[in-house]
């Protein structure tokens, strides 16, 4: 089998991982090494696949072999698909030459369970070492620890790689019962404890001797997905902001379930994947890690999942009117930030413009708010938006008006004639 | 006080002497041309000779009262903003008379438009710096770029710390210039012609890989187009592997080679593998 084919076989393998980042590194270039990762805070996107997602890193399996047979899984021992395997110095190879041409930012290395989790692991070093040590590549490697895997072997992997995730993948403990038989809730925790505690471990060190090692500089993330289970977005929003609270994890990334295999405790092959709703936590995640909220105050047990109309911020200043409206030129960052249409740039820009005088709803524009949004939730020098007149039926319906050009459109469906009719 | 057209070198020095004259002048400017787009007017004008010593002073002067707004008139000078000059110009009398209090407010009438013209150059020198394809041959690598600013000097350190141990160069066919590196010495240099030489195999060979991995990472039930084109507008797409033609992906400079080698005999290599997700359009526009 060539690398080409091998190329295809694990690159379709590994496409349903949604982590695709190259940010928090800040390693500089070293002489004698080829490439950094300092690109800037918020990484660095290559290309942007077919699907809208964007293409940072080389994203393969070092193997789609697997002992496991995880129900949701494309890989999974049961599933009649054809395996490979890169060698080592494939692997090496295709990274730095990939990474040469400015192609990628670097590597992710994910793996089938072959064998164990330690036989595995054990490989992964093997091809992440040849590539730090004989390669000399200096770019950013996010690395995949499986669960399972021995405290040691986690140990020699954040040395090598910039980035951890431990995948949960199913956001419940029923869940991983029933389709991931393999898999326990200890299993895939304790490799992330792990990771926290040593991540802490290492910067602490770093104060006191500048040489220590670095253990995962970029830190951790994991991936859930969504519309496997029956789980609510109450109940993944909750685990997100614990793993954030108690894991100190930089991300949180959703995967909406797209049907791969036939399974009575699956949805079936032609339920569409629910991209919607994928959205709806992303931006709700956003809400947890930059805008102060908490999962309490977007969800509870009377709404457990979210509106799809209308994104997660303008459902709760839609349910807390007497908060609103806004005044621009007196409130604080934190009340800025619950306005639908003010971001962390807005934000912080408002701040910065109203030392040098008041604020007009006309500039409110041009420090980039976004008015079709914000023009109901607040006021400047005591004036709202000119013209503005809203009930609280017509403010629904201007917000999903506002937001409908910008989501997925639902494909057109072309009736036919002869369709049998009942 | 008068008003006056003046026309400088098109160079930074050259504007900075715009400014030094129109105060040693005692003239108001109404609009700031580059020589090579003189056209003979009705209004007053007047052609300003670069003079450093006087450029300095004027750079020096801006320094001392807010190193925010030198660095914002440097970037400035590369972006596409129509009559960028003029508005430059704007933001300097205004910060010479008023203080920097004003600068905090990024919607002030005369900050708004330099501002908003160097966020446009950032914004694009960042998505450049992942999209800049590079081609290897005899051991340099070469890229070229359509930007709509002047990115070069923004690129430069990015790409310098990156491949320090390279040699490489990028064109950037918009303002036919090109930054060349090599031995940790860079420099950007007019070049007003440049065609990449064809790939040999070697090179050819990384290209099929990259379009296959391209093709094969899109999830098929997740096909937006439209959001692939918000990321990643169509005007970049002209310069990167992903989109080029089948004969991009042909090793030429050796004709006894007709297929490379890692090429299996059966599937066509730059096309789209069946059933590999959608696949990007053939022809780049």
């Amino acid at each position: 089998m060539d690398v080409l084919e091998k190329l295809t076989i694990l690159t379709d393998a590994a496409k349903y991982d949604a982590a695709c980042t190259s940010s928090g590194g800040t390693r500089g270039s070293k002489k004698g090494y080829i490439g950094n990762t300092s690109s800037s805070v918020a990484g660095c996107c290559h290309s942007f696949s077919a699907d809208g997602r964007c293409v940072t890193l080389l994203k393969v399996l070092l193997t789609n072999r697997c002992i496991y047979d995880c129900k949701y899984c494309v890989n999974r021992r049961s599933n009649d698909t054809k395996r490979a395997a890169f060698t080592p110095e494939e692997l090496a190879d295709l990274t730095i030459n990939f990474y040469r041409r400015n192609y990628i930012e670097g590597l992710f290395l994910s793996s089938g369970v072959f064998r164990s989790p330690d036989y595995t692991t054990e490989l992964m070093i093997r091809a992440l070492r040849l590539l730090r040590e004989q390669y000399r590549f200096n770019g950013y490697i996010h690395a995949k620890a499986i669960p399972g895997t021995s405290p040691e072997l986690v140990e020699q992997l954040g040395l090598l790689a910039d980035r951890l995730s431990v995948n949960i993948e199913l956001p419940s403990e029923a869940g991983l019962k029933a389709l991931a038989p393999d898999k326990t809730k200890q299993a895939i925790l304790t490799p992330m404890r792990q990771i926290q505690a040593r991540n802490q471990q290492s910067k602490e060190e770093l104060v006191k001797y500048r040489h220590a090692p670095k253990f995962a500089p970029a830190g951790q993330s994991t991936q859930l997905i969504v519309g496997a289970t029956r789980d609510s977005d109450l109940h993944i929003l909750r685990l997100t902001q614990g793993l954030y609270d108690r894991y100190r994890l930089k991300r949180v990334f959703y995967s909406a379930y797209v049907p791969v295999v036939e399974h009575a405790l699956l949805p079936a092959k032609d339920v569409k994947p629910p991209l919607l709703r994928e959205h709806r936590l992303y931006q709700a995640d956003w809400l947890l890690r930059f805008y102060g909220f908490r999962a309490e105050e977007l969800l509870d047990e009377q709404n457990p999942d979210f509106d799809p109309r209308v994104d997660p911020k303008c459902s709760w200043a839609l349910a807390h009117p007497a908060f609103f409206p806004v005044e621009v030129n007196t409130a604080d960052y934190s009340a800025l930030l619950r306005i639908p249409g003010v971001g962390v740039t807005s934000a912080r820009r408002i701040l910065a413009a109203r030392r040098s005088g008041r604020l007009h709803i006309d500039d409110l524009r041009k420090l980039g708010v976004v008015m079709k949004r914000a023009q109901y939730f607040l006021t400047a020098s005591g004036k709202a938006a000119e013209g503005l007149r809203f009930t609280q039926d017509s403010l629904l319906r201007g917000l999903i008006a506002a937001e409908r050009p910008l989501l997925p459109q639902q494909e057109a469906i072309q009736l036919s004639l002869f369709d049998p009719v009942g | 006080m008068p008003e006056m057209v003046y026309y400088y070198d098109g160079s930074f020095e050259g504007f900075l002497c715009c400014i030094f004259d129109s105060y040693a002048n005692k003239e108001v400017l109404t609009a700031i041309y580059r020589d090579e787009d003189f056209v003979p007017t009705l209004f007053a004008s007047r052609a300003i000779q670069t003079d450093q010593s006087h450029a300095k002073r004027v750079f020096r002067k801006i320094v001392k009262c807010s190193p925010y707004t030198a660095n914002l008139l440097q970037k400035c000078f590369l972006t596409c903003l129509p009559e960028k000059e003029l508005s430059m110009y704007r933001l300097v009398v205004k910060l010479l008379r008023e203080g920097p209090g004003f600068l905090g407010n990024f919607s002030d009438p005369v900050l708004h438009p330099v501002a908003k013209a160097v966020q446009h150059l950032l914004a694009e020198a960042h998505l450049l710096k992942g999209f800049v394809r590079f081609s290897e041959l005899d051991g340099v690598l070469g890229g070229e770029i359509e930007p709509k600013n002047r990115v070069l000097p923004v690129l430069r350190s990015h790409f310098c710390a990156r491949y320090q141990n390279e040699k490489f160069f990028i064109y950037d066919r918009t303002h036919k210039e090109a930054l060349f590196y090599a031995n940790g010495k860079a420099v950007i240099r007019p070049l007003d012609d440049f065609q990449m030489a064809p790939p040999d195999e070697t090179e050819a060979n990384y290209r099929i890989l990259w379009k296959r991995f391209y093709d094969t990472i899109a999830i098929r039930e997740r096909y937006n187009p439209k959001c692939r084109m918000t990321n990643m507008p169509k005007r970049y797409w002209n310069t990167m592997t992903e989109f080029q033609d089948a004969s991009y992906f042909k090793a030429q400079s050796s004709p006894a080679a007709v297929s490379a080698p890692g090429v299996p005999a059966g599937i066509s290599a730059p096309g789209k593998p069946p059933g590999h997700g959608p696949s990007a359009p053939e022809s780049a526009l």
